[in-house]
């Protein structure tokens, strides 16, 4: 594998994660992972609409019109996601319930529509597809820690088996039911950008402004 | 800028791209909607089946869902008179079908079709819960609008044919994380016990606001609402008092209550 392409598969995980630094696909990062199970069809869905899309857009980037580049790559994101949501209603019927809207709202994921834009539309078929991917493994990363705890942490369970008994089970944990409520996706990813960047501080983002000091003689 | 952009970028190579990009992403979509259709549907009626068995608290996921639902016995009831029918077969009647069908079904009149029922068929389905030989749960399909869109769901009385032993929907398109608590375990509990009618069998069934006051002396029929989820709320009430009423199962709940074995 040249480097380049290494380069493509394995820095979103990371180093350039999606979510931790970009910041982005937060709202199925919040939606889907009050547990792992559906979390992982989401992974898996996500992951396979950018890889394909990455795919599908550097293919035809070189006779893609600018004037209508967006809605070209909407479109194929749109068709990935449908056949995706079809599967999943079809082999995995229950999680497919519990995404729900979430599946469909793939397409408006700004992961997807990021890469294919910024990088598919620029760089050749085989790259961009492991662009896909590595960035579909860096949005799963980061699902899977926040999923699996507040699955944990919320119900003592993992993929619904017991890891803690409960109280109400004759056990002796208590579960944090803040946990299965949408903040705490925010609390935990929040702990795992800081993690990151604590890690490694080159991703600190440059302060916008720095308060001014003012010196009390000044003041007065 | 490359050959084959420029000539991308002008209005018959714009058209050419929008065009061919269309038609492989539409062949794609409606290649995958008809293969996997099959599937679908096999997944949607095994779902109405575990919600049938959910209903009938005979779920158990350690066993086959056709096994146990053999259990459940279907039967065919004309709206109008309240008995049953025989000579229509349950298992390939389907009430939802023949709803649309003007010679097979009537138009609910609009003063009291507040659930947005539309169409009704002459006939319905109910499912019966036996143990020895005596009706232990009367299942009852339901349907209306809730806020946007048709609920689909089973209720689950008492042989009185008045006192609720569960409820649920396995099909609605309610706000995910708000109206789609109508297919939660917790909103179920909350049905457990009410009384849909009063003892003068008046239908008094509903959704409050908020919680239901311990010193409400309707509280037998009121059951505790979700806030934020409010017209869904309203959607289920409307949707009881028509199921449960003169136009829907009235009649039928009637017989079932003189004990007459229809």
């Amino acid at each position: 594998m040249s480097s380049a392409a290494k380069r493509a598969l394995i820095e979103p995980i990371v180093d350039d994660n999606p979510v931790t630094l970009h910041v982005l696909g937060i709202c199925s990062a919040l939606a889907v992972t009050t547990s792992l199970l559906p979390s992982l069809y989401m992974c898996l869905a996500l992951t396979f609409v950018a890889a394909f899309a990455n795919a599908a857009v550097s293919t035809i980037r070189h006779v893609l019109p600018s004037s209508i580049r967006i809605i070209v790559q909407m479109t194929i994101i749109a068709s990935l996601v449908i056949v995706v949501d079809q599967s999943l209603e079809a082999f995995a019927f229950e999680t497919s319930r519990e995404l729900s809207v979430f599946v469909g709202l793939i397409i408006t994921n700004c992961i997807v529509l990021g890469r294919t834009e910024s990088f598919a539309s620029k760089n050749p078929v085989g790259v961009s597809f492991l662009d896909g991917i590595g960035n579909g493994l860096g949005y799963s990363l980061i699902l899977i820690l926040v999923a699996s705890t507040r699955e944990l942490l919320g119900a003592g369970t993992l993929l619904g088996y017991t890891i803690f008994a409960t109280v109400a089970e004759g056990g002796s944990f208590n579960p944090n039911g803040l946990m299965l409520l949408p903040p705490s996706a925010f609390f935990v990813i929040g702990l795992i950008i800081w993690a990151v960047r604590s890690w490694k501080p080159e991703q600190v983002e440059k302060p916008e402004f720095q308060i001014h000091e003012v010196h009390r003689t000044e003041a007065l | 800028m490359p050959d084959a952009q420029r000539k991308a970028d002008t209005v018959h190579g714009t058209l050419a791209v929008a065009l061919v990009v269309s038609l492989a992403c539409s062949s794609l979509v409606a290649s995958a909607a008809v293969m996997l259709k099959p599937r679908q549907i096999a997944n949607a009626v095994l779902d109405v089946r575990r919600n049938i068995l959910e209903v009938a608290g005979l779920m158990d996921p350690s066993r086959e869902v056709d096994e146990l639902y053999e259990r459940i016995e279907a039967r065919v009831i004309d709206f109008d008179t309240g008995s049953y029918v025989e000579d229509v077969d349950p298992e390939a009647f389907d009430p939802l079908e023949a709803a649309k069908d003007p010679e097979r079904s009537v138009l609910v009149p609009s003063d009291i079709d507040r659930a947005r029922v539309g169409r009704r068929a002459k006939l319905g389905l109910v499912y019966l819960l036996r143990s020895e030989g005596e009706v232990t749960r009367i299942i009852l399909p339901v349907s209306g609008y809730g806020l946007w869109s048709t609920m689909y769901g089973f209720l689950a009385l008492e042989p009185d044919g008045n006192t609720i032993i569960d409820l649920t929907f396995y099909a609605h398109g309610e706000t995910p994380g708000l109206g789609d608590f109508v297919s939660k375990p917790d909103w179920r509990e909350r049905w457990r016990g009410k009384r849909a009618f009063d003892s003068d069998g008046n239908l008094r069934i509903e959704i409050v606001k908020g919680r239901v006051a311990d010193e409400d002396p309707l509280a037998e029929h009121r059951v505790d609402g979700v806030s934020g989820a409010t017209l869904t709320g309203n959607g289920v009430s409307n949707l009881l008092r028509y199921w449960l009423g003169d136009h829907g199962y009235g009649p039928y709940l009637r017989r079932v209550r003189r004990g007459d074995d229809a």
